[in-house]
């Protein structure tokens, strides 16, 4: 046997014994899992023909209580633009993804964490005290009353200003999580990730919109 | 013609031309693009196609491996078969996270699949180099490494080596090859193995631009950068205050929505999701690439103590910016900031200092030097052929032979100077120098 049939014969063993390895049910884990402990920013790549379910990489955060009020709050931000149909954004699993994004051990993650669960916590307590009810349960009018003595579009009373950065934060992250499915591609106009052929540059409309044509 | 290279020929002094025939069209500008372009004219900033290693559209697999490989006719049949595996670019990505068509050239899409269908490439996998060998003729003849997966020492022989393994690794690499003939690391007697150590001078600046707002829909994806500004005032260098130059690259257009999507905006529900839609597309991003010049103060060496999980030594780094790469990194936001107002946007803040404008050593990941070429032995530690000149047979083929960080992003001129230096290699063995 000469030199490189051995080598393609030694490279095929290992590429087979990766493979058994993993069918067998032992792939290795990306480094994420013991970033928590070991004070690591930064894990290795996860294993990327794998789909993790959620909670699978690091355990989830929101109670059934939180993620009642999240839902609630979601679709308040964020409801649908033809509600014959479109889907409600926590019918698309915005919550999830918010729940994904706090309890990951990554720096920004991990500082959202106390923000949204005490944001969420206070959302219900809030609706307790004004209503005698929980924010799910709540009227339209009443849900906006609260949203609105936070959410900043008007200034911010200071009893209330501890819940505008929660507001802020959560609302960045709903937004983060419902515009990047294709519903909130839909929404907002974008009409990229289809293949083309070629690359026609900007419409005769947006030259003109631009003063461009 | 080898890698597929969208562009254009400008004529510009300080932006060479490419040999006729060689680029591929370029694709058009964003609205954006030709919006910037209108309004900075009026500063002197020209706003051309980019050179990018994206197929606009493929190659021409009857004429370019004929011009690449005359009276070759193998290497033009593998060729012609790779240029024909690649498709064009179907304009749908932002094309930062590989490419399955390969229109995005790779090395591990592009060049590789060729090389190992000539039958003269074997790739060992999971092999880390450690050293390179030195035979009592003085000449390099292989490489010692680790087979990561069985943690076992190994060694290749060769009639040449190359080293191409990023500039920080290739320099530990010679650093680390230590033998009594070269007590400090192969090819180092002039001790500039490590030193001059190179990036990329980074800076950059946001806004948001009303104008773009509300811009009617359509496609924009495709190819990432398709135009940029490149370095114009070459002919006032001496006001500056600062030597070298820079290019912009520049980033507008209704991408792909991400996390930041909506998060600047006010209230919720109904209004909201309004003004989410008009601000959609309507942020731009300014980003400055410039030289940075080689001085003592940068350079890498083998840390005394720390080891990897092989036990192989790392690198410590020590770094220094010259006053050219802080002013010009200032420089840098000042245009940005002009260039947002220009076309009446909002820009974001300006650093207070040129220290903070600047990207952080390494943030550009245009590493190169670290074995730079010169004209001799003593200054330089390869020949303009990327030969070391203490070892002629060994070579360091990326960016650790440059001997100055042009304001060019490096890896096509790292490719080129590769493939001349592979060509001279060639001739230097079959005339039997090497
Ligand atoms: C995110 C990012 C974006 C970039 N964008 C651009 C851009 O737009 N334009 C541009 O011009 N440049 C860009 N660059 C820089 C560009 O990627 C590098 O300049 C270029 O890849 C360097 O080529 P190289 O062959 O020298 O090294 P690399 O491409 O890094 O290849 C080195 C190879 O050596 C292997 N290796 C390393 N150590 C060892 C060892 N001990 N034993 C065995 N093998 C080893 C590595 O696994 C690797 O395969 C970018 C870099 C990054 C990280
Ligand atoms: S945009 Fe980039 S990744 Fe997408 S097809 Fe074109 S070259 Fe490939």
């Amino acid at each position: 046997m000469d030199r490189r049939q051995a080598i393609k014969w030694l490279g095929a063993a290992v590429a087979a014994a990766a493979v058994t390895e993993s069918v067998l049910g032992a792939p290795k884990e990306p480094g994420a899992l013991s970033i928590e402990g070991s004070g690591k920013i930064i894990g290795t790549d996860p294993v990327l023909n794998k789909q993790y379910v959620a909670g699978e990489l690091w355990s989830l955060t929101l109670t059934p209580t939180q993620r009642i009020a999240a839902i609630a709050l979601i679709d308040l931000i964020l409801p649908p633009d033809d509600p014959a149909n479109d889907k409600l954004a926590s019918q698309l699993g915005v919550q999830d993804f918010i729940d994904e994004w706090i309890s990951a051990p990554y720096v920004n993650c991990a500082a959202d964490k106390p923000v949204i669960t005490e944001g969420l916590d206070w959302i219900d307590a809030e609706s307790a005290k004004r209503f005698q009810k929980k924010f799910t349960e709540l009227a339209e009018v009443q849900k906006c009353q609260i949203a609105d003595d936070i959410c900043g579009k008007t200034p911010v009373k200071k009893e209330f200003k501890a819940y505008q950065n929660f507001f802020g934060r959560f609302r960045s992250l709903a937004a983060g999580g419902y515009y990047t499915t294709p519903q909130g591609m839909k929404d907002v106009g974008y009409v990229g990730n289809r293949p083309t052929l070629n690359f026609d540059g900007p419409t005769p409309e947006a030259l003109k919109h631009l003063g461009l044509a | 013609m080898l890698v597929g290279v969208y562009g254009s020929n400008e004529g510009l002094e300080n932006t060479p031309d490419s040999p006729n025939g060689t680029l591929l069209p370029p694709p058009k500008a964003r609205a954006g693009e030709l919006y910037v372009k209108k309004h900075i004219a009026k500063f002197g900033l020209p706003v051309i196609p980019i050179h990018r290693a994206v197929l606009s559209t493929r190659q021409d697999h009857v004429n370019f491996p004929k011009r690449l490989h005359p009276n070759n006719a193998k290497a033009q049949r593998i060729l012609a078969e790779a240029m024909q595996a690649r498709a064009a670019c179907f304009w749908a990505t932002d094309c930062g996270r590989g490419c399955s068509i390969k229109a995005n050239y790779q090395s591990t899409t592009v060049h590789l699949p060729p090389a190992l269908a000539t039958g003269n490439l074997d790739i060992l996998c999971n092999a880390h180099a450690r050293e390179v060998t030195v035979g009592s003729d003085g000449k390099a003849n292989g490489v010692i490494y680790i087979d990561k997966v069985t943690g076992q020492e190994r060694a290749v022989k060769g009639r040449a080596v190359i080293l191409a393994a990023s500039s920080g690794e290739t320099a530990r690499i010679l650093l680390n090859s230590k033998s009594n003939r070269f007590p400090s690391g192969v090819a180092n007697s002039s001790g500039l193995v490590g030193k001059y150590i190179m990036d990329t001078v980074g800076a950059s600046l946001g806004g948001s631009v009303p104008a773009f707002e509300n811009l009617p829909v359509h496609n924009e994806e495709g190819a990432g950068t398709h135009v940029y500004i490149p370095w114009w005032l070459y002919k006032e260098a001496s006001k500056l205050g600062f030597a070298r130059g820079y290019h912009i690259e520049f980033g507008t257009g209704r991408r792909m929505p991400s996390l930041g999507t909506g998060g600047a905006s006010p209230g919720y529900g109904k209004s909201y999701k309004e003004e989410v839609r008009q601000k959609y597309g309507a942020g731009i991003g300014f980003a400055g690439r410039g030289e940075m010049i080689p001085n003592k103060d940068s350079f890498c060496e083998l840390d005394p103590t720390v080891k990897d999980k092989w036990g192989i030594s790392v690198l410590r780094f020590n770094w220094k910016w010259s006053d050219h790469e802080l002013k010009q990194a200032a420089h840098m936001q000042q245009t940005f900031h002009m260039i947002i107002e220009a076309i009446g946007g909002k820009p974001g803040n300006v650093s207070r200092t040129k220290e903070e404008a600047i990207a952080s050593p390494g943030a550009i990941i245009h590493e190169v030097g670290g074995g730079i070429m010169g004209p001799d032995q003593r200054t330089s530690v390869t020949n303009q052929w990327n030969q070391c000149w203490d070892v002629p047979n060994l070579l360091l083929n990326d960016g650790s032979a440059f001997c100055s960080n042009a304001d060019k992003n490096p890896t096509l001129t790292i490719m080129a100077l590769a493939w001349r230096a592979s060509d001279h290699l060639i001739e230097e063995m079959r005339k039997g120098n090497i």
